[in-house]
């Protein structure tokens, strides 16, 4: 392995830990306000208890969001110190607003969310929740605008080997950023509600029937159904903007070497080989490529073939890795289906079917974002910032001894501590929610 | 109208810096007494002290981090390289002690004593190299071109191993009068008698500091022994032994938030003595803000952000420490 190899592993292992903890702070703080304000609404305790349980597991996953995230703010100074030059003056102010306007927010109003209810009234109480979740929000849009820039820049020169903003508007709009933030926003729901909705699962199965297991249960499987569907049209609306802004990236997703000319297939399965520069044991549909992606019988695709090979990004990795989210997409939405069809009659909660199928669709949420993600990020390849920087160009001149022995640090500890997180967590999921907890302990 | 913007920058980031080493200062300075704290009780309550804002007092390094990228793009990627293993250590350093302050009361009965070593360990860890950089970082960094040109150990120096140890004292005593602040019987007490070893130990090492850095880098000495301004600086020594007496007064008289504020004052004395030492290098010796600077562009709309937020987060950050004002007892934890 080269010391950028290494260092490229050590981001993407770093990087995939770390976007765990906030996609499940995002959905949890917006699940988490909404309980409240259920609470405030109705005075009904189930919300309560609710609230209570899921914000101890929220906790948990936002301290360990937070350190996750201090190595990110930093390793591209430390790894990437060439990227960090040369992009600094656009990735650096967006990240300072991310710092300014979000992580702030969520931090100082976190201790009074959690620890507060016998400290503040019932409505600085919710407010702290909502700024919360808020913060998430903002956090979430300001790293995908960073992101996005990386992906589809624009409203910059270079200016003596830098790059400087000339239109900040620009550089923040950028042509991938909505769908980009909408694609992810959405992501961090689903995979939420799979958690939630597999937690419930869990419970049932072992007969804990209590009001707050079903509500749980009822809450996520409706947020499945509506944005599952919806997902899968952001998720069309995201891969034809690649399609016009990344082409290379959109011919490895599908595997696409060369056009024929007479309308092009989708293949549904293969083997993308770089070397032998086409799809192995291709499964294809004729014509379908076409139709999708271009809403004609006979549109071009892009070609890997089109671009020199030290252009190309790995198709083996990228066209599965999207496979692989497609997929689970695509099984969430049958599984919302299947939950609206047993809903007539009180089905849902004694259907072992299908608590069996969600408990184990439980993780599969957060899967399909992780293989989203390297899609995109792999898809990018060769590039830090497409078309401009090369990974290559990027990468700090460590050496291999130094790198290695970060990089297996990493694993030790990021494995040994996150690993006993994720014990943990699933040991308050477990225990469930209890009632009036809460209302005992504010007295 | 024009506004020095790298002047500005350089501001705010040292601001950000001093409110982190300040805020996690005493919390890591927590980690760093609990192996004299040995009561599960006690520890309890030492960690529910904080637990409400650590996570906000760590953001400040967060906004360090990224102000410096925003704004001194050069000195984020040459510092940061060059720095490499000890900034790297301390990071994953602060995921043990980070995590702990969750994991410590989830953790069944036979584990908490992991995690209680992960406190200690991480938060001994994060604030030695946390000073061994500052230390690496005060001796300067060699440049050439646009990259760093050193190896991969240049860190390693007396005087940056010696930086590394005083910071484990500078936190201890910030921990220890936050104890005071915070608790009370027997807890608070051992904190008062701890205040005040550390409070004289860390004098000792605010002098050795201050004597060695000039007899190390002639520029420095140059800057602090040149007329005139030897004559302005004088009182700064003058004013660390009185900003010292008056802690040691405080801490005689049990006076509770002026032990605490006046060991702030200390710090703040401490790290403002080195920022003139170095000013107005961002790379030491040789490369000042205005050379390392991001283009107006950038500066200009960060700045606007941060003139409008950092009055909003001060505010709410002082509402959150309202908000858990008092002390913490035995069995009133959050958690």
């Amino acid at each position: 392995m080269t010391a950028l190899d290494l260092s490229r592993c050590q981001f993407a292992f770093t990087i995939a830990f770390h976007i765990i903890f906030p996609a499940i702070t995002i959905g949890l703080a917006s699940y988490l306000a909404i309980l409240e304000a259920s609470w405030l609404r109705t005075r009904q305790s189930v919300y309560l208890d609710l609230y209570y349980f899921w914000s101890k597991i929220f906790a948990l996953n936002f301290g360990m969001g937070v350190v996750s995230g201090l190595v990110m703010a930093y390793q591209f100074g430390t790894n990437w110190s060439r990227f960090s030059e040369f992009a600094g003056s656009i990735t650096g102010p967006l990240l300072a607003y991310e710092v300014l306007t979000a992580f702030f927010l969520e931090a100082g109003f976190l201790g009074v969310m959690l620890f507060g209810w016998t400290r503040v009234g019932p409505s600085l109480h919710f407010f702290s929740t909502v700024m919360v979740a808020l913060g998430t929000l903002i956090s979430a849009t300001w790293i995908i605008a960073s992101n996005s820039w990386m992906q589809t820049p624009q409203g910059y020169q270079i200016l003596e080997g830098r790059a400087v903003p000339t239109d900040w508007l620009r550089v923040i709009f950028n042509p991938s950023f909505p769908y980009r933030l909408a694609h992810m926003s959405v992501a961090a729901f689903l995979a939420t509600a799979l958690v939630v909705g597999a937690s419930a699962a869990w419970h049932l199965l072992r007969g804990n029937h209590q009001p707050a297991v079903r509500k749980m249960l009822s809450m996520s499987l409706w947020l499945l159904v509506i944005l599952a569907p919806l997902q899968m049209i952001i998720g069309d609306l995201h891969g034809l903007n690649t399609l016009e802004y990344q082409p290379a990236k959109l011919a490895a997703m599908e595997g696409h070497w060369e056009n024929s000319g007479d309308g092009e297939p989708l293949i549904l399965f293969g083997l993308p080989d770089m070397e032998r520069e086409e799809t192995r044991f291709a499964l294809a549909v004729p014509r379908l490529g076409s139709l999708i992606l271009t809403h004609s019988w006979t549109g071009r695709l892009p070609e890997l073939k089109q671009f020199a090979p030290r252009d190309r990004p790995n198709a083996a990795v990228v066209f599965w890795s999207f496979r692989v989210m497609v997929g689970i997409g695509f099984l969430m939405i049958a599984l919302g289906l299947w939950s609206v069809w047993l809903r007539r009659g009180g089905r849902l909660w004694h259907c072992r079917p299908f608590l069996h199928v969600l408990l184990w669709m439980g993780p599969s949420g957060l899967v399909a974002l992780l293989a989203g993600w390297f899609t995109t990020e792999i898809g990018r390849q060769p590039w830090t910032v497409y078309g401009v920087l090369r990974t290559a160009d990027s990468v700090s001149s460590h050496g291999v001894t130094q790198l290695s022995l970060t990089l297996l640090l990493f694993v030790l500890v990021y494995g040994a501590v996150f690993g006993m997180g994720i014990v943990y967590m699933l040991r308050l999921i477990r225990l469930g929610p209890e009632s009036n907890t809460l209302e005992e302990a504010k007295g | 109208m024009s506004i020095d913007l790298p002047l500005t920058w350089a501001a705010i980031i040292l601001f950000s810096i001093m409110m982190y080493v300040v805020l996690d200062g005493f919390d890591l300075g927590l980690g760093i007494l609990f192996p004299f704290f040995t009561d599960k009780d006690e520890r309890d309550v030492m960690m529910n002290t904080v637990a409400p804002v650590w996570d906000g007092n760590e953001t400040w390094l967060v906004l360090g981090g990224a102000g410096l990228m925003a704004a001194f793009p050069l000195a984020y990627a040459v510092v940061l390289s060059a720095l490499y293993l000890p900034m790297i250590l301390m990071l994953l350093a602060l995921v043990f002690r980070g995590v702990a302050f969750e994991f410590r009361f989830k953790a069944l009965d036979h584990e908490r004593h992991f995690w209680d070593k992960a406190f200690i360990g991480g938060s001994v860890a994060a604030t030695f190299f946390q000073g061994v950089s500052l230390g690496a970082y005060i001796q300067g960094i060699p440049v050439v071109g646009h990259a760093y040109a050193g190896g991969p150990f240049d860190w390693i120096s007396s005087f940056s191993l010696f930086t590394g140890a005083g910071l484990l004292v500078a936190y201890a005593l910030l921990g220890s009068t936050w104890l005071i602040l915070k608790t009370e019987g027997g807890l608070q007490a051992r904190a008062y008698v701890t205040a005040r070893r550390l409070a004289w130990i860390l004098a000792a090492v605010m002098m050795a500091v201050s004597l060695w850095t000039p007899l190390a880098d002639s520029g420095i000495a140059a800057r602090w022994f040149s007329l005139p301004n030897l004559v302005w600086l004088a009182p700064v020594p003058l004013l660390v032994a009185a900003v010292l007496s008056l802690l040691l007064r405080s801490l005689t008289r049990k006076a509770q938030l002026p032990s605490f504020l006046w060991a702030l004052a200390l710090m703040v004395l401490g790290y403002g003595g080195l920022g003139f030492s170095l000013w107005p290098n961002i790379i030491p010796p040789a490369i000042s803000i205005w050379d390392a600077a991001s283009p107006p562009q950038s500066l200009g709309f960060t700045l606007v952000g941060a003139v409008v937020t950092i009055p909003v987060i001060l505010i709410y950050t002082v509402w959150t420490y309202y908000v858990f004002r008092g002390k913490v007892r035995t069995g009133n934890g959050y958690h």
